[in-house]
Formats: C-alpha cells, sequence, structure tokens
C-alpha cells in the first residue's frame, strides 16, 4: 500500500558511536531503513536501544563524544550527512521537524510562545509581521489551543505540561514539514492527555501526509498509530514490518518478549512471560546476535555469529538466526 | 467498616497551604488577614483495605493518590480525618502498638534512583532498619538477614558491597522492595514502584511482586496511572479524581463495566497492543487546579453527562451493587444511570 509512494527519507547502514576513555562504543549499529510519504513509522525499544540516537543522528544532531562514523540519510534524494552544517541547519525546522519528549526543557522559559514560533519562522523565509502572526495563531488553533491570540504573549511556564506539548507540536508544524521525528512525545503526560495529544497527531497527520518516526517504548501507543513498526534492540532493528505482521506474527524472539511482557494477554494474577536479564550496556555489546544471552532460543552459532538481515514478504526483515515460525503468534 | 480490614481511613483529609508573606502577616497583625489559598490535595477519603488483597489506587497526576499513600504510611501527616490499623486509631496508639504500624506498613517510591543513599552500601542500607529498631541482634544474623532479602528478591547476596549506582534501575527497585521487606510488613504500599521502568523490566517487578504475594500473605495498596498493570495485579480498584474517589470496584466489574464516566474515560484511552489504528476522540480539559476546585461535582467540566445538577450538588459516594460504590449524579437512585 505505502510501496507506491516514493520514499521520503532512506536511512542506509547508520552508524552512531560514543567516545569515551576506553575506546569508541556504537549506539546505532548499521541502522537502515525506509519511510514513505504519508507513513508513520513506530520505532520501539527499551532504555538505552539507541531509539533517540537513532533519531538525533537521523537530523544530524549528534554532538561530542558521540559521532556518526557511517552511513546515509537520504531526505528527498539528497544525503543530509553530506550537506554542510548550514544546509543542515536550514532543512531542520522547515523540512524535517523533531518533537521532544520533555516540553518544558525544548521551550525557552524567557520568551513568550508567541515570539518562539516567530523565530521558527523567520530563520527560514522573510515573512511580513502580519503573516507571521497570522501562522502562528492558525498553528496553535490546529493544535486544540484555544483562545490562540492570548496564548501567543505568554511564557511557557503558563502553560500545562499537555498544551506546552502542544504549543512543541505546533511549532514543528509551522513550516509544514515533510517528516516529522517525535521522540516520546507523550510519555511525560497523562492518558487523557496522551489521548487528546494523539487525536490532534492523528488528525494533522492525516491532514497533511507528513511523514512521522513515533520513537517510544509504549507498544500499545504505536499500535494504534503505526503503519509500521522496527523494534531496536541495541543499537541496530532487529525487525521491521506493517504493524499487524509485527504484532500479531513476530518472527524475532525480542519482539514476542516484549509483547508478552504487557500485562493483557496473560490472565490476571497470573505470572508475565517476562524476559530474563537486562539490556547490554554500549561497552559490553555481546558478541553474535546481541540478544542471545535473554534468548530461549539461543544456540551456540548467536553466540558467534551476527544474524543477517533476513527479507520477508511486504517489506518485513528481521535478524535472528532462529526466527520464530511464520505462523505461530 | 469491612471485619478483615487490615487498615482503614475514615475522612481523611490533606490540604497544602503556603507560608503567609510578611506583608500578610502585618495585616493579620491588624485584624485583616487576608485569605491563603489552600490546596486540598486529598479531600475526605474513607477507604478499608482488606487482609491479603491487592488494592489499586488509579488517578491523573495531582489527583492526591500519593499525598494519600504517604500518610497511609505515616510519612505525611493527614490534616483531617483518622486512619486505624488492626482496628486501632493510629493517633491514639501508645508508643509499644505505634511500633507494630511503622514497621507493619512500608512503602515502595516510584523513583529508584532517589530513594536510595547514593553512599550507602547495599548492605548498610537494608540493615539499618534492622538497627534501628533492633530487629537483628549481632553482625552474623544482621548479615543473615540482609542476605536473605536480598535473595528474596532475586539479587545476589554478594551485591550487599555494592553501591546503588551500580545497579541498574530494575536492580534498585529490587533493593527498594528489599528494604521494605526486611522489617516483615504487613501492608505494602507501592507508589508508582514500575512507572519508571522498561516494559522488560517491568514485567520482572510485577511478576516479583505476584511471586512475594503468594509466598507471603502481603496485602498491597498498588497506587498508579497505568490502568493495563492495575488491571493485572489488583483484586479491587479505587478510582481517584481530584482529592476524592469517585469509584470502588471489584476489579473485573469495574474493567468490564465501569460506572463513573471518568472511569468510563480512562479506560477508553489506555493504548492497547490489541487496537489497531483507533481513532482516538479527544476528551476535553484538564485536571483542574486543587486550588480552585470546581464547584458540586469536580469532574463536571470535562464529563459528557453532565447535568444542571451536577453544577451545583456533589455527589456521595453510593452503594450500586456488592462491593462497588460510585459518586456520580446519574446514579441517583438504585435504578442506574438513566
Amino acid at each position: 500500500m505505502t510501496g507506491d509512494r516514493p520514499p521520503v527519507l532512506e536511512v542506509r547502514n547508520l552508524q552512531t558511536v560514543f567516545h569515551d576513555l576506553r575506546g569508541a562504543w556504537p549506539a546505532v549499529n548499521g541502522l537502515s531503513l525506509t519511510l514513505h510519504e504519508g507513513e508513520v513509522l513506530g520505532l520501539v525499544g527499551e532504555s538505552g536501544s539507541g531509539k533517540t540516537v537513532a533519531g538525533f543522528s537521523i537530523l544530524g544532531l549528534v554532538d561530542r563524544p558521540g559521532e556518526i562514523t557511517r552511513g546515509e540519510v537520504i531526505f528527498r534524494g539528497r544525503d543530509l550527512l553530506a550537506l554542510s552544517p548550514e544546509a543542515q541547519r536550514q532543512l531542520r525546522g522547515s523540512a524535517l521537524a523533531m518533537i521532544f519528549q520533555d516540553p518544558l526543557t525544548t521551550l525557552n522559559p524567557v520568551l513568550t510562545i508567541g515570539e518562539q514560533m516567530a523565530e521558527a519562522i523567520l530563520e527560514h523565509a522573510r515573512v511580513a509581521a502580519a503573516e507571521v502572526r497570522r501562522r502562528c495563531i492558525d498553528s496553535l488553533r490546529r493544535v486544540g489551543i484555544t483562545s490562540p491570540e492570548t496564548r501567543l504573549s505568554q511564557y511557557p511556564h503558563e502553560f500545562s505540561g499537555g498544551m506546552r506539548q502542544r504549543v512543541a507540536i505546533a511549532i514543528a508544524l509551522l513550516n509544514s514539514p515533510d517528516l516529522i521525528i517525535a521522540d516520546e512525545p507523550t510519555t511525560a503526560l497523562d492518558v487523557t492527555i496522551q489521548g487528546q495529544i494523539i487525536a490532534e497527531m492523528q488528525a494533522l497527520q492525516r491532514e497533511t501526509g507528513t511523514a512521522m518516526i513515533w520513537i517510544t517504548h509504549d507498544l500499545g501507543v504505536v499500535a494504534e498509530l503505526a503503519d509500521r513498526i522496527a523494534v531496536m534492540y541495541a543499537g541496530d532493528i532487529v525487525e521491521i514490518g506493517a504493524t499487524d505482521d509485527v504484532l500479531d506474527r513476530p518472527r524475532h524472539p525480542y519482539t514476542r518478549g516484549l509483547l508478552n511482557s504487557v500485562p493483557g494477554d496473560t490472565a490476571r494474577g497470573e505470572r508475565l512471560r517476562q524476559i530474563d536479564g537486562t539490556a547490554p550496556p554500549l561497552s559490553a555489546r555481546p558478541t553474535g546476535c546481541a540478544f542471545h544471552p535473554r534468548c530461549d532460543r539461543a544456540t551456540d552459532i548467536c553466540r558467534r555469529v551476527e544474524p543477517p538481515d533476513t527479507a520477508g514478504p511486504a517489506g518485513r526483515r528481521w535478524r535472528c538466526h532462529h526466527p520464530l515460525p511464520e505462523a505461530a503468534a | 467498616m469491612i471485619d478483615d480490614a487490615i487498615l482503614d481511613i475514615e475522612g481523611l483529609g490533606r490540604s497544602f497551604t503556603r507560608q503567609p508573606l510578611l506583608a500578610e502577616r502585618l495585616l493579620g497583625l491588624l485584624g485583616r488577614r487576608p485569605e491563603i489559598p489552600m490546596a486540598r490535595a486529598v479531600r475526605s477519603v474513607d477507604l478499608s483495605i482488606r487482609r491479603a488483597e491487592v488494592l489499586g489506587l488509579v488517578g491523573e497526576s495531582g489527583c492526591g493518590k500519593s499525598t494519600l499513600g504517604r500518610m497511609i504510611t505515616g510519612i505525611t501527616r493527614p490534616t483531617a480525618g483518622r486512619i486505624r490499623y488492626k482496628g486501632a486509631g493510629v493517633d491514639e496508639m501508645p508508643p509499644a502498638v505505634r511500633r507494630g504500624f511503622t514497621l507493619g506498613v512500608q512503602m515502595i517510591f516510584q523513583d529508584p534512583y532517589a530513594s536510595l543513599n547514593p553512599r550507602q552500601r547495599v548492605g548498610d542500607i537494608l540493615a539499618e532498619p534492622l538497627r534501628v529498631h533492633r530487629l537483628a541482634q549481632g553482625e552474623p544474623a544482621i548479615r543473615a538477614r540482609v542476605d536473605a532479602a536480598l535473595a528474596e528478591v532475586g539479587l545476589d547476596p554478594s551485591y550487599r558491597q555494592r553501591y546503588p549506582h551500580q545497579f541498574s534501575g530494575g536492580q534498585r527497585q529490587r533493593i527498594g522492595i528489599a528494604r521494605a521487606l526486611i522489617v516483615e510488613p504487613e501492608l505494602l504500599v507501592c507508589d508508582e514502584p514500575v512507572a519508571a521502568l522498561d516494559v522488560s523490566i517491568q514485567a520482572q517487578v510485577i511478576n516479583l511482586f505476584l511471586d512475594l504475594r503468594a509466598r507471603r500473605a502481603l496485602t498491597y495498596l498498588f497506587i498508579s496511572h497505568d490502568l493495563s498493570v492495575v488491571h493485572h495485579v489488583a483484586d479491587r480498584v479505587a478510582i481517584m479524581y481530584l482529592g476524592q474517589i469517585v469509584e470502588l470496584a471489584p476489579a473485573a466489574e469495574l474493567f468490564a463495566d465501569p460506572a463513573h464516566p471518568y472511569t468510563r474515560m480512562l479506560l477508553a484511552e489506555i493504548p492497547s497492543v490489541r487496537n489497531r489504528k483507533r481513532r482516538f476522540h479527544a476528551v476535553k480539559g484538564e485536571l483542574p487546579s486543587p486550588l480552585h476546585p470546581p464547584p458540586g461535582c469536580a469532574f463536571h467540566p470535562r464529563c459528557p453527562s453532565a447535568m444542571a445538577r451536577c453544577r451545583t450538588e456533589a455527589p456521595a459516594l453510593r452503594a450500586i451493587g456488592p462491593g462497588r460504590t460510585v459518586s456520580c449524579h446519574l446514579f441517583a437512585d438504585e435504578r442506574g444511570p438513566q
């Protein structure tokens, strides 16, 4: 369904490492993905899996001690990583936008909302003051903020957490981006507010056809939102595919483990089928398949050989020596 | 009151206010005391926790659920109402009995990073309650209790030499649980114990709670905003809104047939891996400030079924079935919603 549309973004073999005194440790390790126009990709993983660094790397926002060491990020036919820092900066905030988890630290506390929004417009285009104001008001109204005219002259502390996240979204939308990367945008919010924000993002996405990468640890959120899901573990995508395929028929044991960890399918009060152990730190990535110490299907080959990227039907890919059988759920 | 209650509370409330400003104090001296705003974090709550049950307490941030939990453990003093532990009023207890309450009710905190002293070794963190309360005499006995507590929560006893920063979030939460268990409590108040943990670690800690319950006949007050977790562990569930309990029901009934419009709204908002590409329907509004609670039913500005009466008259909690209570004018008479 999404195959006919041209890709907005193609990430190929991306690697981002972090340096410390003992060496360089890959946080993102050979990540590849494709995103089509109007598509929502859920990028799922636990803390330390590299999902946030992946998002930052795609936008070229990696600072020392981090460094993008290889790979390509092809956005609308151009490799972003090959562009000059100034050219990258021009794309960010216009064609590419990011929404962060914590709206309190993203907004400048000493500028009014109106000033911050105007800055985002004027940074990328010369626009008359009246037009700037009109676009700001428009954008605030689109994300469900009432009386935007008065809100423009207020400071971030005068907004609640949910409202602040709406403002951050309104700023991201100002220049009609082709791609939005949202990093846990609703994690800090209550369920009812999360529902409101997701509802508005869905409506906006339908309206504008913006492609989106939604980074989260919450499988429930991506299940309801995403067209495709990519599951990350120890810096790489271990499984990617259409939402229904990945959630109903996971091929990678880690994906199945995550799904079993979520209360819901297990009878009330019964033990959940947990994944033992914890995710490895960057500096102690296991050999072979990084998941093998926690995997109940691991054999000798998993300890020695990195599993190959295997392709299935309908853009399905996984990295596992012993994938779960196709039919089993 | 329920006969088999381990703890019950009656009319429990807690208000917070700020210190008067100098100018306000001067005005007070002149006999014109200005009104200082008061936030009623918990307004009059009645609740009984039955022996060996898991009671889930659910609500959004700012609804007062943590304050209620802290009052039950004696960390925060109530400004109104009373707490009875095993039938005796906590305030009237002689010191020897009060010690039974202090040890019998333990709390597990949300943030495993902030609730452990970073300068103490795990062995000392766990030994401290034993020493303070003289629960074990002599180093070998203390060491044996510490090792047993670590083993019980699935940590290697050799970890007693380590500091908290050497552990992951899930392991730290296990240490917090071991610290609570070491004094052999009967009631554990768990305040968002898995909210800060990753999905796979969350499942491990939930399993630990379930194992401990089976092994030790513990009673839990399980405070959480995560309805799917509460659904999994709780026997009964209380829903809190702006400092009050608005619905209380056996878990199975509450999730199958929620009564209060707020409960229904919360349930509709839980994202689930079973729902695909659902269209979210934005619920209007946010939790009002406890400084300025709306008149009448506190939920009426967000309620899809609000009537004229809801704006003026606060509904009382009333029984709508065995073990089920709800405070909503829709259930004004026994027939249920019209």
